[in-house]
């Protein structure tokens, strides 16, 4: 503003020439000054902590989606100088559950505004306790949907068809004829039963409908006769029920209180010899030695799982020698084009938060 | 095969109904009540089959021999060529299982009272129908049965393709993963692109399971669908396979093999393909231009190619399609349920029966 008065000074009290050759310099003046306009415009974009830039963390194509919004500083270098970078961090971008979410942490960001999380499961979030501190927590979900429902159905398939035993067996020298071993189970007009069925577990319906697989499902509360209709649904009050009918049991839950060792013992030995059970939720939604069990005697015939608990499991673990067992690590939502969408949706959460404005996607303690 | 031990008939007895029952023990009560004929002596009516034989890799299973007992009296390959000038003549049913025994010249002139040959499967490329026909013995397949387990085969292996289910499952279980990697990543399926070459059963049956994942549907066949069908599954008719090839981000070929169709898929149409995309193949191996195909996945002109066939099967050990880390490759399992086989078996029964009665066969293949 202070260029525009300066500016009908000069003209008014200069000639035309001397008044040209002012305005050069004026101009000039104004470039710089929205340069340094821009500069601190720039200065004024946040400043957002994040774990990594790395095959274990955040992909350069992640960090190109974050940085026209955000300063970023990483794990490392946050802990160099805590004292320092602590107070002029306000969002938080969790990947991966990292980093870990603990008082210690958030007593160094005094700033904080928002603990934005890639990934829509929040387990790993004491959200309450977040809140008390007046920062807010947020996730993403939608965008994963359809990457975790088309894992479920890879799984489902890879094992119901044993298709990395046929490669196997494929790239075996001493394998000439196919051995009976390789022979699988039919997917096409089985029963899928699928416990939780919120946005993942409804997108599985849709894609397992496709196989003509006679639907059923088990959820906190019923959906709406047309949301059945559309993917030939059956509602089984009784989770029991859905175990003893179905050939592929498939876990779409997130983890609660209610939902941890949800498949135990009892589960399982309700659950036919013949079926699979395939998780795409969270590891501790199963009780892990009660599956082993269930596995090596026979009670079910088969396992599929994108998630165990701990992540990886330790590499003596009995999952990891059974043969019955397929084990993808944590890949559910691995497409690049959902991993840009989730990195996408994270920042316009923090983008808001940090505005103090509404974040679309905020995570309200139950 | 047992010698019956009695026959419980009598010329006094001929009004009782008949009963057939397992064998003699045990029964006396019954036979007050009933003509008895143990099985046995029943079986002594049934023709004979050869197959090649129970269990071991090429056989039938157990389960899948007792749908054929139940018609057929059965010869083992093996036990044929212990006395061929014996048990050759009494064959009327050659029951052919993933390919055995083979219906070579020499096999066929020891069965002069062939009648039929059933093939399990869908696929008869491996017969020469005429010359079969020209001995006076009728050709059958088992088309449909085989259709849904394939098409499930061709999403199982596209999606294990686009999302490394086999890199996943080696680092999940290397001894030396310390971390879950981020950088596992793969191609979208939902919403992607998907084009069928060859729309008969088992095609119309992948656009199916491909529209249930929200996938943009493409085909192309020599004859287009009606519009139901097209709606049905969301199918885009292409007049021209490279409009389809240009387009698609997963290409599925499920056409039978045919003079027209060998060598389909070469270096010209790899190349049309998208850097991005993935090959599936469940038809036959003779339909791609296999070394057209290392070459276009040595040098990134396609992203991956998942084969449940190739060209020979199984292919050498050192076949260069073995040591590129984008294929994967199964051995020939489109039809590879219980469920699908013995309904397969039944099928082969069927019309092995029909062809020794004399009477229409359900699953006759004819010469073109």
């Amino acid at each position: 503003m202070t260029c525009l008065c300066y500016l009908r000074c000069v003209r008014k009290l200069w000639t035309p020439a001397e008044a040209s050759q002012l305005l050069k310099v004026v101009n000039l003046h104004r470039s710089v000054h929205q340069l340094q306009h821009k500069k601190v415009m720039a200065e004024e974009k946040p400043w957002a902590l994040i774990s990594e830039v790395s095959e274990q963390g955040y992909l350069e194509e992640m960090v190109d989606v974050i940085k026209p919004h955000f300063h970023i500083i990483n794990y490392k270098d946050f802990q160099q100088n805590q004292q320092l970078h602590g107070p002029k961090i306000q969002a938080l971008l969790l990947w991966n559950a990292f980093p870990v979410v603990e008082p210690s942490l958030l007593s160094l960001l005094p700033s904080l505004k928002v603990v934005a999380n890639g990934g829509v499961g929040i387990d790993h979030l004491d959200v309450p306790y977040i809140n008390s501190l007046g920062v807010k927590v947020t996730n993403t979900p939608g965008v994963v949907s359809n990457a975790t429902a088309d894992i479920g159905m890879a799984l489902l398939l890879a094992s119901a068809r044993k298709v990395v035993e046929g490669h196997q067996v494929a790239m075996d020298p001493k394998i000439t004829h196919i051995p009976q071993s390789l022979m699988g189970v039919e997917v096409s007009e089985s029963t899928l039963g699928i416990i939780g069925m919120g946005h993942i577990g409804y997108k599985i319906a849709q894609r397992g409908k496709g196989f003509d697989m006679k639907i059923l499902y088990h959820n906190r509360s019923r959906r709406s006769v047309e949301d059945e209709q559309a993917v030939g649904a059956t509602y089984c009050a009784n989770m029991d029920d859905l175990l003893k009918e179905s050939d592929f049991v498939m876990l779409a839950v997130n983890l609660t209180p209610e939902t941890t060792r949800l498949i135990g013992h009892r589960q399982l030995s309700l659950m036919k010899p013949t079926a699979t059970l395939v998780n795409v939720s969270r590891g501790l939604v199963v009780d892990q030695d009660a599956l082993v069990k269930a596995l090596q005697s026979g009670t079910i015939r088969a396992a599929a799982l994108d998630v165990t608990y701990p992540e990886p499991l330790p590499r003596d673990h009995p999952l990891l020698g059974l043969p019955n067992v397929l084990i993808t690590p944590h890949v559910g939502t691995h497409t690049l084009a959902t991993t840009i969408k989730m990195v996408q949706q994270m920042v316009d959460n923090a983008v808001a938060a940090v505005k103090g404005q509404t974040a679309p996607n905020e995570v309200k303690p139950k | 095969m047992c010698e019956p031990e009695e026959t419980f008939i009598s010329a006094m007895e001929q009004d009782k109904p008949w009963a057939l029952i397992s064998e003699v023990g045990g029964v006396s009560q019954m036979m007050e009540m009933f003509c008895v004929l143990p099985r046995q002596a029943m079986e002594q009516d049934k023709p004979w089959a050869l197959i090649s034989e129970v269990g071991g890799d090429c056989g039938l299973l157990e389960d899948h021999l007792d749908i054929v007992k139940r018609h057929f009296q059965v010869l083992c390959y093996q036990d044929l060529l212990q006395n061929p000038e014996l048990h050759g003549p009494k064959v009327q049913a050659l029951l052919m299982w993933r390919y055995y025994p083979e219906a070579r010249p020499a096999l066929l002139r020891m069965l002069p009272s062939l009648k039929v040959v059933s093939s399990g499967g869908a696929g008869v490329d491996h017969l020469d129908v005429a010359f079969i026909n020209g001995l006076g013995a009728k050709v059958s397949n088992t088309p449909g049965v085989v259709s849904r387990a394939t098409a499930d085969l061709a999403m199982g292996l596209l999606l294990a393709s686009a999302r490394r289910i086999l890199e996943g499952h080696r680092v999940a279980r290397d001894p030396e993963t310390r971390r879950i990697p981020l950088n596992l990543q793969g191609a979208d399926v939902s919403g992607a692109t998907l084009g069928i070459v060859g729309m008969g059963d088992t095609g119309f049956k992948i656009a199916q399971r491909g529209h249930g994942f929200e996938m943009d549907v493409l085909y192309h066949n020599r004859n287009r669908r009606s519009l139901e069908d097209e709606q049905a599954v969301g199918a885009t008719f292409c007049q021209k396979l490279d409009e389809l090839l240009t387009r698609s981000d997963f290409v599925v070929l499920a056409v039978r093999l045919t003079s027209e169709t060998a060598g389909l898929i070469g270096t010209r149409e790899l190349e049309l393909m998208k850097p991005t995309a993935t090959l599936v193949n469940i038809s036959r191996g003779q339909v791609v231009d296999q070394d057209a195909l290392v070459q276009a996945l040595r040098s990134g002109t396609i992203r991956a190619a998942a084969l449940d066939v190739t060209h020979p099967e199984p292919l050498p050990r050192d076949h260069p399609l073995f040591g590129l880390p984008n294929v994967l490759i199964t051995p020939h399992v489109g039809a590879n349920t219980s469920s699908t086989a013995g309904r397969m078996v039944e099928m082969m029964v069927e019309s092995a029966v029909a062809a020794i009665r004399g009477l229409p066969v359900p699953y006759e293949v004819k010469p073109k």
